[in-house]
């Protein structure tokens, strides 16, 4: 099935800057891993460690949100259009703490640090 | 009890001055507003958490259109950089109290209406009373704790809140806390974890954006008082402003959820910024890096020293401003890190000092030993040794 992933703004510097991907899949699940397999730096945005959805980020297809539907099992069709929408919080003051989604404050332990020359 | 009881006294009745009919006549000659609506509208309480970018646009329509208590906290004062945005202030305002600022300019645009300001930062100790006096919370907040602790007061004191975030060219907004809708724990039961916490890079809003949004509120708070339309109970509404694009959701209320579910485990206010993890991020922050100060910089830099500078911005920041030093952004840092040469003496800095202590604390951790983060960034290079830097 040919659907549409849209990528809000806070994960687009993920997502090769794109505001939508096109991928094809037979459920939402299908769909998250395929645009993982084009945009690597998402997984972490967008799983857990343990490989469960982060709570912060909500996934609907169409307008129906997926914790409803079959969570990740949700089948998809022709057309369909899937919205990750994560919680952001700004307002007021343009605050930076206000999206949740941003470089963690020491590289996760699987970045490889190139080896020092000295 | 033995006391007395007073007999119920019937309340005066609310009726418009000769002015306020001139005043609200555009509103009066509408069915769906009317004399009924004008008078809900001039009888309506409603708080504004938050007196800036959505607090703009939501201060000067909900007074201009007559609503006849409004409440206003902030803690914050007027600066520079609010006035791209925040537009109940003039440039004269700036460095004035923001509630002090928003009632003079309220009072000058609607004097009909009573304003009342909270000089005082939202918290688990005030919310509850605060909400007391008040039909309808507006939450124009910015950060995560006072999102959660906005919805939760709400829940717990029977309040609605009409929501609205923003960032970027993004912006959501909704109706909480509705008999029978949906709260915001319902669509985000947790905060995100302080494991993944936003760097300095990512703010920033384009002005116009809490503009619209906050107008959205404004506009959900009027039809909440007249109770006229449909309002965003049970959808969230989703704004992308470069794409020029509106998209809606569905809500539902969780049965699960922990404040207005079913079973609620959250039946006081908590500590919000534990709950948020900010706590444990604030000491993360703190992790002590090696430091210099902007003024020792000076003095190495001009006895001649060979210091390798480091600025961890984004290249936009770099067009605003620099310190001469090679540019490689924090994000890029992990897979740029063999542009370095840890045998020389570097200074990373950043902005404010934030991300550049991120970026000393990840390079000692590479094996970097000679490197020290620049105290208080490009800012504090301002301040005490080059005025002619502009600072953003």
């Amino acid at each position: 099935m040919a659907v549409k992933v849209i990528i809000p703004t806070p994960l687009r510097p993920y997502a090769g800057k794109h505001d939508h991907v096109d991928v094809a899949a037979n459920t939402v699940g299908e769909a998250l891993s395929s645009l993982i397999a084009q945009h690597g730096d998402l997984r972490r945005h967008l799983y857990q460690d343990d490989g469960r959805l982060r709570s912060f980020v909500n996934v609907y297809v169409n307008d129906d949100d997926i914790r409803y539907l079959q969570k990740e099992a949700t089948p998809l069709k022709d057309g369909d259009t899937i919205s990750i929408v994560p919680s952001i919080a700004g307002g007021s003051t343009g605050n930076p703490a206000c999206a949740a989604f941003a470089l963690p404050r020491t590289a996760p332990p699987g970045l490889a640090v190139p080896p020092m020359e000295s | 009890m033995a006391t007395k009881t007073t007999p119920p006294q019937a309340a005066p009745a609310v009726t418009l001055s000769k002015e306020e009919i001139l005043r609200y006549s555009r509103h009066l000659i509408m069915p769906e507003v009317g004399m009924e609506g004008q008078l809900k509208l001039k009888q309506a309480r409603v708080l504004l958490i938050g007196t800036g970018g959505l607090g703009a646009p939501l201060g000067l329509y909900l007074a201009a259109a007559g609503v006849g208590h409004l409440g206003l906290v902030d803690f914050d004062t007027v600066d520079f950089t609010n006035l791209q945005r925040q537009v109940t202030f003039g440039t004269s305002d700036v460095g004035r109290r923001k509630v002090e600022a928003a009632r003079e300019r309220l009072a000058n645009l609607n004097p009909e209406i009573e304003i009342t300001v909270f000089e005082t930062m939202l918290s688990s100790a005030n919310a509850l009373e605060l909400f007391r006096d008040f039909d309808i919370i507006v939450d124009g907040t910015d950060n995560f704790p006072t999102r959660y602790l906005v919805n939760d007061a709400c829940v717990l004191s029977g309040r609605v809140n009409v929501y609205g975030s923003i960032f970027r060219f993004e912006g959501q907004a909704s109706v909480f806390g509705y008999p029978g809708g949906p709260c915001y724990r319902c669509l985000y039961p947790e905060p995100p974890p302080p494991g993944l916490v936003p760097s300095c890079a990512e703010g920033g809003v384009l002005g116009v954006l809490p503009g619209i949004v906050g107008s959205i509120q404004a506009m959900e708070t009027i039809k909440l008082i007249l109770d006229k339309g449909e309002t965003l109970v049970g959808r969230l509404l989703l704004f992308d402003a470069l794409q020029m694009r509106f998209r809606e959701v569905k809500l539902r209320k969780n049965p699960d959820c922990p404040v207005c579910g079913s079973h609620p485990t959250v039946t006081k206010l908590i500590d919000y910024q534990e709950f948020c993890g900010i706590r444990g991020e604030e000491a993360a922050s703190t992790v002590s890096v090696p430091e210099i100060t902007p003024r020792e910089l000076k003095v190495r830099l001009d006895r001649g020293d060979e210091l390798f500078i480091l600025d961890v911005r984004e290249p936009h920041e770099f067009q605003i401003c620099h310190l001469g030093g090679h540019l490689i952004p924090l994000g890029d840092l992990p897979r740029r890190v063999n542009e370095l040469d840890s045998s020389r003496e570097i200074v990373a800095h950043c902005r404010s000092g934030k991300r550049s202590a991120d970026a000393v604390a990840f390079l000692r951790q590479a094996g970097f030993r000679k490197i020290w983060n620049l105290k208080g960034g490009i800012l504090a290079w301002s301040d005490e040794v080059d005025p002619k830097v502009p600072k953003y």
